[in-house]
């Protein structure tokens, strides 16, 4: 009896400890917040991302943009039905969890939001959309690529950068025109995200009449690749392609050089960050990846010069697309004299609005039209951006950041 | 052929890393008959400690082979010290308890040890500094970087190092008598609590040395590398034989060849395009594709595929002969 009691306590115990990292609020069901008070002398702009967290300091960052927009549309003092009207920011944090998401989303419909940036992650901005599209606030993610999002038919969601399933075929065809190999070898590592975006690559590899090998596939726990690379090396593939992150396709590529393959090594947004240095060493320089969106520092000068005096520091990564998101609401609002979103929605469906990241008009999905890729290279230990493309064309970076100049 | 002596040699550097972390779930098993499920962690909080001190030091312009020396060097203490405490903690006040109780306890000690990395260590993958140059060698179209022959090197001193620990010194009788018979070792004078936190200390010694060589190897550590190497290294000693030392040795490099052979051609197998009388009928198949089965990311199956059929068809695994006895 003794030992049953030490062995249910320890069972507690270890459960407890399991459990200690995650929480579980429900989400709390309500029925659909009315719509907030059209026009008045206030008026509430929403913003969602991690603030704390693994990547609070990506949140931070498009918290910034987005504050930086509406400090900026109650300076300029801004007249809507006839009033000037003072903007409120709403920041929230959802911890990147999709539980707390939901909530936050809840509360920020229950606040009377006008409008909202958010969130960071596909992960949390696909279960909050319908909560948002219920209660019919308009949704601007500036940072959500994963194509479901937008695939729900809600019309209230929208999103300033790109999709996975415009990435792939940007990667792909950057590496076709420019290593022009004749034999492609795919990883990916088993998850939706890799599976999707090396099934893209594939696609587009073979649509441009190039072999593609028979598909590897990993986990995302991965750490020994030997077994398929030296199955790979067999074959002499002049490029590899892997679809996953970056703490698995550094030790990939690591391995790959240690056993003596030359190929090409590409990545997607996953594995697109200075981490692969650190994970791969100098056996990640030259590898080629891509971006959904343009690097922050492609941006316009006004934003970046604004970002700078304002916050001190340079913007991350999606601080200038939040920037713009929040602007996009803001000139809905203005262009249909109401910040009530069952009459400025129409306005956001069919805006046509020059923002800190290029011109920016929505399609039927809420998807950006011509969103750019930029694809990047290891270059010195850093990811350096070397081009941008854009509806199908690709440009040199730096002749991008000309045009992005003017 | 060049496919399969790579695929061999790369089994071979994982499988003398299982080897050596084997040895320590082996060692303890042959002493008081306990599958120290935290030995896994053990390993993991050796590259952990490992990745800080080298992380600290590689700016310091000390030579690189010294720092992973000073790492490797802090690392094992660490281990040493989480092994005894473990041992004198959780196991000993146990040791006349059920044989569920320590077994519990040690899948508690093992989220234990894994949540305090965690808070120590962040939930991250952690780079691990490559502060050595590797260089590749080929032979026969193989590559072999200078790594790998380090770890090879390593791993087998270590074995043969504690061959002759075991079956050569007094402390290495003594095991042996424990393992024998704890009660009559007593009464021959040995003092058997000594000779099992020894055990522990020594299986946590090798592993972590074997957690400094794995972050080395490949580059990273993180808190959850230990539950899935464990497990490996656990199927290793099973297919060895468990509590039996050699069988230790030689069912972790089997077993890392066996992975890396069966990741390296399941899917070559498995690809019913490869088949005629099947590819007909898949139109997956049609100009050159393929309908693979099972890809390379069932590589971990193959250690439980293993430990599954030796439990099967040989309980006692392949060098055991006295596994049923007393279990």
């Amino acid at each position: 009896m003794k030992n049953t009691k030490l062995v249910l306590s320890l069972f507690a115990a270890a459960v407890a400890v399991a459990g200690c990292s995650k929480e579980t609020p429900k989400p709390a069901a309500k029925d659909a917040g009315q719509a907030p008070a059209a026009s008045g002398a206030e008026v509430k702009i929403g913003h969602v991302g991690p603030l704390t967290g693994g990547i609070a300091h990506l949140g931070k960052d498009n918290e910034n943009g987005a504050r930086l927009a509406v400090e900026e549309a109650n300076s300029a003092g801004i007249k809507i039905g006839g009033k000037t009207v003072k903007f409120t920011f709403v920041a929230e944090d959802d911890q990147a969890d999709p539980k707390v998401g939901t909530t936050v989303a809840q509360k920020l419909v229950d606040a009377r939001v006008a409008g909202v940036v958010g969130h960071l992650n596909s992960g949390t901005s696909i279960p909050a959309s319908p909560i948002y599209n219920q209660a019919g606030i308009p949704v601007i993610s500036g940072s959500a690529t994963n194509p479901k999002l937008t695939e729900q038919g809600y019309k209230n969601q929208f999103r300033v950068v790109g999709r996975d399933d415009q990435q792939g075929p940007a990667i792909a065809s950057y590496l076709a025109s420019a290593k022009k190999p004749k034999v492609v070898a795919i990883i990916d590592d088993a998850t939706a995200y890799g599976e999707g975006i090396a099934n893209e690559v594939e696609k587009t590899l073979k649509a441009a009449k190039i072999q593609v090998l028979p598909r590897e596939k990993g986990t995302d726990k991965t750490t020994d690749w030997k077994a398929v690379l030296t199955k790979l090396r067999g074959r002499n593939p002049d490029a590899v392609f892997y679809g996953g992150m970056d703490a698995t396709g550094g030790p990939l590529m690591k391995q790959g050089r240690e056993l003596g393959m030359k190929a090409v090594f590409s990545f997607g947004d996953g594995a697109c960050t200075d981490k692969m240095q650190e994970l791969a060493g100098n056996a990640a320089e030259g590898l080629l990846c891509s971006q959904a969106g343009i690097p922050p520092q492609a941006a316009s000068k006004k934003f970046l010069d604004a970002y700078k005096k304002k916050f001190n520091s340079d913007p991350i990564l999606y601080a200038p697309f939040t920037y713009d998101a929040a602007n996009l609401l803001i000139e809905a609002m203005k262009k249909a004299d109401s910040s009530d979103p069952k009459v400025y929605l129409p306005e956001l469906q069919k805006i046509s609005f020059s923002g800190a990241t290029g011109q920016i008009a929505f399609d039927d999905k809420g998807d950006r039209k011509d969103a750019e890729m930029t694809i990047f290279t290891m270059k010195g230990g850093k990811i350096e951006p070397i081009a941008v493309i854009k509806s199908g064309k690709t440009q040199t970076y730096d002749e991008f950041v000309k045009t992005m100049g003017k | 052929m060049d496919t399969f002596l790579q695929q061999v040699i790369n089994g071979l550097t994982a499988g003398s890393v299982y080897a050596v972390v084997a040895l320590g779930y082996t060692m303890v098993y042959g002493i008081i008959q306990l599958i120290n499920f935290a030995h896994g962690e053990v390993v993991m909080i050796g590259a952990m400690v490992a990745f800080t001190v080298i992380n600290a030091l590689a700016p310091s312009g000390l030579p690189p082979l010294v720092v992973v020396l000073i790492g490797a060097g802090c690392a094992v203490p660490v281990c040493v010290l989480v092994g005894y405490s473990m041992e004198r903690l959780a196991y000993r006040p146990l040791r006349h308890a059920p044989r569920l109780a320590p077994l519990i306890t040690a899948i508690g000690v093992s989220i234990i040890l894994q949540h305090l990395a965690l808070l120590i260590w962040s939930r991250n993958v952690l780079a691990f500094p490559q502060i050595i140059p590797s260089r590749t060698y080929m032979i026969g179209g193989a590559a072999i970087s200078s790594i790998q022959i380090a770890i090879l090197g390593i791993c087998f001193a270590l074995m043969a190092g504690l061959a002759v620990l075991v079956y050569r010194t007094r402390l290495g009788t003594a095991m042996r008598a424990t393992a024998q018979n704890p009660q009559v070792a007593g009464l021959m004078g040995i003092d058997i609590n000594r000779v099992i936190a020894a055990t522990f200390v020594i299986g946590a010694g090798l592993g972590a040395i074997a957690g400094v060589l794995f972050g080395t190897y490949y580059g990273l550590a993180q808190y959850t590398m230990g539950s899935i190497l464990g497990l490996k290294a656990f199927s290793a000693a099973v297919l060895g034989g468990i509590g039996n030392i050699p069988g230790a040795m030689l069912g972790g490099v089997l077993l890392g060849i066996v992975e890396a052979l069966g990741a390296g051609y399941i899917g070559d197998f498995t690809n019913l395009c490869a088949y005629e009388s099947l590819a007909a009928r898949i139109s997956d198949c049609d100009g050159g594709g393929n309908f693979v089965l099972f890809g390379s990311n069932y590589q971990d199956v193959f250690a439980f595929i293993v430990l599954i059929l030796v439990l099967v068809f040989r309980p006692s695994g392949l060098l055991g002969e006295r596994v049923g006895d007393r279990a």
